[in-house]
């Protein structure tokens, strides 16, 4: 396993290794059926959650329609408040600015907070490539940064790792890290989470910089909100000197108001809980500016674009932009469940990854391409999503931009994509049989054939049908179509069976 | 009023059986249905795979051939909701791609008359006792577009405990999907085969005879799993259920 996604294989072909893996089925339907199941009974307490759900997508529909207003208010609240704000187009951009900040404050090593946005343009691995070590104080994060592993969940990247394969980590790797693990750890939570803590407590203390993501950013007051359960990132966020958040230009909210509805949705979607422990607000540097009060005493924003722009261009796609990353479509999703998060070969795995990832990076790559195919379309995600983004109605949107090609956004840029390649002969099926479906009598004639053939039918096909009946038996062609029926005997009038 | 059946193509093809038993089901209920024999497929297929610019000519086929009736009768929550929900949108998209009003409006009359099934019977006709007898155990799957597209709630269900002689037991997971997804069963082999092999598995688990469901695409994923994997259920589509009576069991 490393560390980067950069290469992955198409869905398939990665998923069916997940699939083969029964220890990792385990571990999945063990812990999506138990948070999906909270979820069930968190939302259904509200009664208003309807309301709510619709509140949460008109706020995120009317900010995506004028971000380019809220983002200069953003600028202009941070500013006054004391912050300094950059812009990045892309990763590298803010890859680059993160990592001059850093060396402008002379220290090598940072303390991060969970952060989708920074795993998204790959920092730690950037940071690392300039000589700064980035250290995870998410529990889940340092598992898989101990492990020399990748996220597969966006809440709980470690999902597909079970209590003895994270005390083996514990044990082999802290001590390359900072303080070892105690010699005698057992698989206790309990006794996991003190190591974690003795671990991560003396990083806290030493840090002098921190860098984070934000689940929010309101416009009118410049005010920034990371919402968590462990404490973890309260320590980043306010013991360090300088702090550096990274944020994706789609996490604006115009009001503070407006987070009485996401801080409703947000914590019973994502760990089932009514209200999460930790919500820590920030707005600028506060009082500490001049060492009078707590906090950092330096604060940069990096507004991060890094494709979001191409996607608000698209008028099916941009939905995907309302996302609040609470993984609820990733827990229900039966297909994340038997595929596990790798596969989907992005930080955004799951549902909301397979419709992300080919609009923020595009549908060339081969990984890209396939994952709009990634979902039997059953819509539980878009049932669940506390911003009710029509998951299924965005994959089809994208598996035909994959097939068909045509307008789309990319750097900023009007293009017409072409068609990807490797579906010729799907192209040609579904054309021949719209062909026949728009001939009926060409399709009876087929029908027809295929009943007078069907002792010869092969129980199991060769080749591609072996994607059907490699673990399915294909079904009995009858010895007449139903038309044929219909008209020999009049609607069974004629009361031949 | 003027039925039509709308059978679906892969009903027409491989399940004429679904078809004669709604024709018997509704002929029962005092329904005369039509078969309009210009019928053919609603384009979900190629509209799900990322075909929609092939879907539209079979889905202004179909407004032509059921423009006459009154109520458009078809035993697929999956082409039901084909039509309830994403015809409007091929409209919408056409019109975003400044093709015009054209197609929406082509469109516009069918969608609301069409029925899946069990919302036709419980709906339109206002029945959950159709007379049906059916000595054996059953378990019901919910398929996903009937559930979550057209929202059939407990309308099969009530039908179900409605037929003399039939035990309804439940089914474990009922509402995960069996791994059908059309095209996902051969893209994505590997999964769609975990999931419905879990799907028979749960279905195993409750003893029942049956395993019924309201779309004949989604059984024959999950019948084709049973008979590789052995289990001796057979799947049966919720029509034949419900137009089985004591004289045609007992004939």
């Amino acid at each position: 396993m490393s560390g980067t996604f950069v290469g992955m294989p198409a869905f398939p072909e990665a998923a069916r290794e997940a699939v083969g893996d029964e220890t990792l089925r385990g571990n999945l339907r063990h812990a999506t059926h138990t948070i999906r199941d909270k979820r069930a009974r968190a939302v259904a307490e509200l009664d208003d959650w309807a309301a709510l759900r619709e509140a949460g997508k008109r706020i995120k529909d009317h900010t995506l329609r004028h971000l380019d207003r809220y983002l200069v208010q953003v600028e202009e609240a941070v500013t006054a408040a004391g912050g300094t704000v950059h812009w990045a187009a892309d990763a590298d951009e803010a890859n680059e600015i993160v990592a001059r900040l850093v060396k402008e404050t002379g220290e090598s090593e940072v303390v991060k907070v969970k952060s989708m946005a920074t795993q998204e343009i790959a920092l730690n691995e950037a940071l690392q490539a300039q000589g700064i070590r980035a250290y995870e104080t998410d529990l889940a994060e340092l598992i898989v940064q101990l492990g020399k592993d990748r996220p597969s969940h966006i809440l709980v990247p470690a999902i597909h790792r079970n209590r003895g394969e994270i005390r083996d980590i514990f044990r082999s790797e802290m001590s390359e890290w900072g303080r070892p693990a105690p010699e005698d750890l057992t698989d206790t939570p309990a006794e996991l989470a003190e190591a974690a803590r003795l671990h991560l407590r003396e990083k806290f203390l030493r840090a002098k910089v921190g860098i984070s993501g934000a689940n929010f950013v309101v416009a009118e007051t410049g005010t920034l909100v990371v919402v968590e359960s462990e404490g973890n990132g309260r320590m980043c966020l306010t013991l360090p000197e300088t702090l550096i958040s990274v944020v994706g230009i789609e996490k604006i909210v115009p009001r503070w108001q407006d987070l009485e509805v996401f801080l409703q949705t947000l914590p019973r979607s994502s760990t089932a809980e009514r209200m999460n422990p930790y919500t820590s607000m920030w707005t600028g540097t506060g009082g500490g500016r001049n060492g009078e009060g707590d906090g950092p005493r330096t604060f940069h924003l990096v507004l991060l674009d890094n494709g979001r722009t191409d996607t608000l261009a698209d008028e099916v796609g941009r939905q995907a932009l309302r996302c609040i990353r609470c993984s609820a479509c990733l827990n229900v999703c039966p297909v994340y469940e038997r595929a596990g998060g790798h596969a989907y070969g992005s930080v955004y795995p799951g549902p909301i990854g397979a419709i992300l990832s080919p609009q923020l990076r595009g549908t060339e790559s081969e990984i890209d391409a396939s994952l709009p195919y990634a979902s039997s379309l059953c819509g539980a995600c878009y049932e669940v999503c506390p911003v009710a983004i029509d998951i299924p109605e965005v994959l089809v949107h994208l598996r035909e931009r994959v097939v068909q090609g045509g307008p789309a956004v990319r750097n900023g840029n009007r293009v017409v994509l072409k068609p990807a390649g490797g579906h010729a002969a799907e192209r040609a099926a579904m054309r021949a049989a719209q062909w026949a479906f728009t001939h009926p009598g060409a399709l009876r004639t087929g029908q027809r054939l295929a009943s007078r053939t069907r002792r010869l039918h092969p129980r199991t096909l060769p080749g591609p049908g072996r994607a059907w009946s490699g673990s399915r038996d294909l079904p009995a062609v009858p010895a007449e179509p139903f038309r044929d029926w219909w008209q020999r005997t009049r609607g069974g009038r004629d009361g031949a069976k | 009023m003027r039925v039509a059946l709308f059978l679906t193509c892969v009903n027409d093809t491989l399940y004429p059986d679904t078809g004669r038993a709604v024709v018997k089901l509704l002929t029962r209920l005092g329904v005369d249905v039509d078969f309009p024999m210009a019928q053919t497929c609603c384009g979900q297929a190629h509209y799900n795979t990322g075909y929609r610019h092939e879907a539209e000519p079979l889905a202004r086929r179909f407004a032509d051939v059921f423009a006459g009736y009154d109520a458009i009768v078809t035993p697929s929550g999956s082409c039901g909701a084909m039509v309830r929900e994403l015809y409007p949108r091929m409209g919408e998209r056409a019109r975003a791609e400044g093709r015009g009003d054209g197609l929406a409006a082509t469109l516009a009359p069918v969608v609301p008359k069409t029925y899946e099934l069990t919302e036709f019977l419980v709906d339109v006709l206002g029945v959950t006792d159709v007379g049906a007898y059916y000595p054996h155990t059953v378990t019901y799957h919910p398929t996903c577009h009937g559930l979550r597209s057209l929202g059939l709630g407990d309308r099969p269900r009530r039908l179900l405990e409605a037929v003399k002689g039939l035990e309804l037991v439940e089914l474990p997971g009922a509402e995960e999907c069996c791994g059908f997804g059309g095209t996902f069963a051969v893209k994505n082999s590997d999964v769609s085969a975990a999931m419905g092999a879990d799907k028979v598995r749960n279905a195993q688990s409750t003893g029942a005879e049956v395993l019924c469901a309201a779309d004949n695409s989604c059984l024959m994923h999950i019948g084709g799993t049973m008979a590789r994997l052995r289990t001796g259920m057979r799947p049966v589509h919720i029509a034949e259920i419900l137009a089985s009576t004591q004289e045609a069991v007992t004939a």
